[in-house]
């Protein structure tokens, strides 16, 4: 299953690119509408991207009135991603979506980018579970000590699965002036550099849970996408390779069937987990 | 990374073809990368496209300055990693294209004047041809930069310290395209002036919310709702 990551598609300007998903995620909807931060907000790094969009977004009332129903129409699968200072915000949020036709919610308990909720991932996931029977993903950020813990709370306070992982934050600096390139300083970094650590955190993750994974983070082939079902996620999202190609998902679908079946993967699911049980490693080679 | 499909099928007019580079000329400091068009439509002067630079994660949105029955050509100042590796392609070498992008300039203007500067009149030669060469003010820093000036018809230059806004004759329907400075002055002087502003973008098309300008007291995505606005400063 190929879905975009929150935040890297706008179903309602590029409908097109939309339908080719299993399943579109929605920007971030907090309780109130946010015109999001001061630019300058994008920059590119030597191997990744830095934003800090802030949460732009409509606000609930906004979203169900004028966006849902028009993602709605366009008959795609809606997860909506969701977000909130405080824990009873996420709450109210999952409860006016509950008899939505939504397909799913995913909780950003990570966005880099605003300030942190001041309840842990597992209260926000426990109020938010306790507001609606919509199956529920957390999206976690990486930058945490241990990932397996934070995906151990997720799963405790009654997450049905988890998004792996989230941007870290990162600064870059104007060559010549030496000031963040960025508007409000830091932002969060996406794209190849992001990779690893993404591979890593899926890989602890379904370790630690089993839960269902979301695996996110410089996804741009097909072979990217088979490395994250491997790892233990069932499912992947494009980022930031939306924004440079929006054929991506298309393109990522047809080269995912072509590594899986060259592995001898009867399809890219098949090869679920398999980098936690395969074969056992060949021995070092001796070379003296 | 594979290559994708030369061509896309999107209903929402989004297109994206692997162009072949015919040649980069010098224009002064600028460089004018000259694209075999494929199948692209040129679109509206004032439109953009983004234009994958080699070995670069994101592509650069560049408004079209030239367009012929073969062939589509970008102004481009070599500034930065992005320009740079654009300007450093050879005949032979090809590069992603995505575009007509975003919105234009309106062509139902009576008297038309063409302000620009800088790399801003990259969109000129394309809106001049279709406006049948209208008279044009640019403002340029060198003498050397002014070069560019050779690619717009009947068009007065202005090297600094002068600036366009001292060369705008009045009764004119303006349209322009340079710094924001520029434009914030152009359009104290011409309160309909029709101005292309440009801020940093992923993606072009909506996606990333890079390029948000504040536009009537709100923070708006430039590529959709510009990058042409009219009353807006």
């Amino acid at each position: 299953m190929i879905l975009n990551a929150s935040g890297c598609l706008d179903a309602l300007t590029a409908p097109d690119v939309a339908v080719t998903l299993d399943a579109y995620v929605t920007k971030t909807v907090t309780p109130l509408p946010r015109e999001g931060n001061e630019p300058i907000r994008i920059a590119e790094t030597d191997i990744g991207m830095l934003n800090s969009i802030g949460l732009a977004n409509p606000g609930i009332e906004g979203f169900l009135a004028e966006t849902l129903p028009q993602l709605l129409d366009m008959g795609v699968s809606v997860w909506v991603s969701v977000g909130g200072f405080a824990a009873r915000e996420y709450a109210e949020i999952c409860a006016r979506l509950d008899d939505q036709p939504v397909a799913a919610i995913e909780l950003n308990v990570s966005c880099p980018n605003v300030s942190s909720p001041e309840e842990e991932v597992e209260e926000i996931v426990a109020a938010a579970r306790a507001s609606t029977t919509k199956t529920l993903y957390a999206k976690l950020s990486p930058a945490v000590p241990d990932i397996a813990a934070a995906a151990c709370a997720a799963a405790r306070a009654g997450a049905d699965g988890l998004t792996l992982v989230n941007t870290i934050r990162g600064l870059a600096l104007d060559e010549r002036t030496l000031e963040p390139k960025l508007g409000p300083g830091v932002g969060g970094l996406s794209g190849p550099a992001l990779r690893p650590i993404a591979l890593a955190a899926v890989f602890a993750a379904y370790r630690a849970t089993g839960l269902p994974i979301v695996g996110v983070g410089g996804v741009e082939t097909g072979l990217h996408g088979l490395e994250l079902i491997a790892a233990g996620a069932s499912a992947f999202a494009l980022g930031t390779a939306l924004f440079a190609d929006p054929e991506a998902p298309v393109r990522v679908r047809e080269e995912l069937s072509r590594e899986a079946s060259a592995r001898g993967f009867a399809t890219p699911l098949a090869a679920y987990a398999t980098a936690h049980g395969g074969p056992p490693p060949r021995p070092l080679r001796r070379v003296a | 990374m594979p290559e994708a499909r030369t061509r896309s099928p999107f209903r929402s007019g989004l297109r994206r073809e692997l162009l072949d580079v015919v040649r980069v000329e010098e224009i002064g400091p600028y460089r004018l990368l000259r694209l075999r068009r494929g199948r692209l439509e040129s679109g509206v002067p004032g439109q953009f496209f983004m234009l994958a630079p080699p070995g670069r994660l994101l592509p650069r949105p560049m408004s079209l300055c030239l367009a012929t029955r073969t062939e589509l050509g970008f102004l481009i100042d070599p500034i930065g990693p992005g320009t740079k590796a654009l300007t450093g392609l050879v005949r032979g070498e090809r590069l992603h294209a995505l575009g007509p992008l975003g919105n234009g300039f309106r062509l139902d203007v009576e008297r038309p004047l063409l302000v620009g500067g800088g790399i801003g009149v990259a969109p000129f030669p394309y809106l001049s041809e279709r406006l049948g060469r209208p008279p044009a003010v640019l403002g340029f820093r060198s003498d050397a930069h002014a070069e560019a000036a050779a690619l717009v018809p009947n068009s007065e230059v202005v090297v600094e310290p002068r600036l366009v806004t001292e060369a705008m004759h009045s009764g004119h329907d303006v349209l322009a395209c340079g710094p924001e400075p520029m434009l914030r002055a152009v359009a104290a002087l011409a309160p309909g002036a029709q101005l292309a502003w440009e801020a940093p973008m992923a993606c072009g098309f909506g996606a990333c919310y890079g390029c948000a300008v504040e536009i009537d007291g709100r923070l708006k995505r430039l590529c959709v709702a510009g990058p042409v606005l009219e009353n807006a400063a």
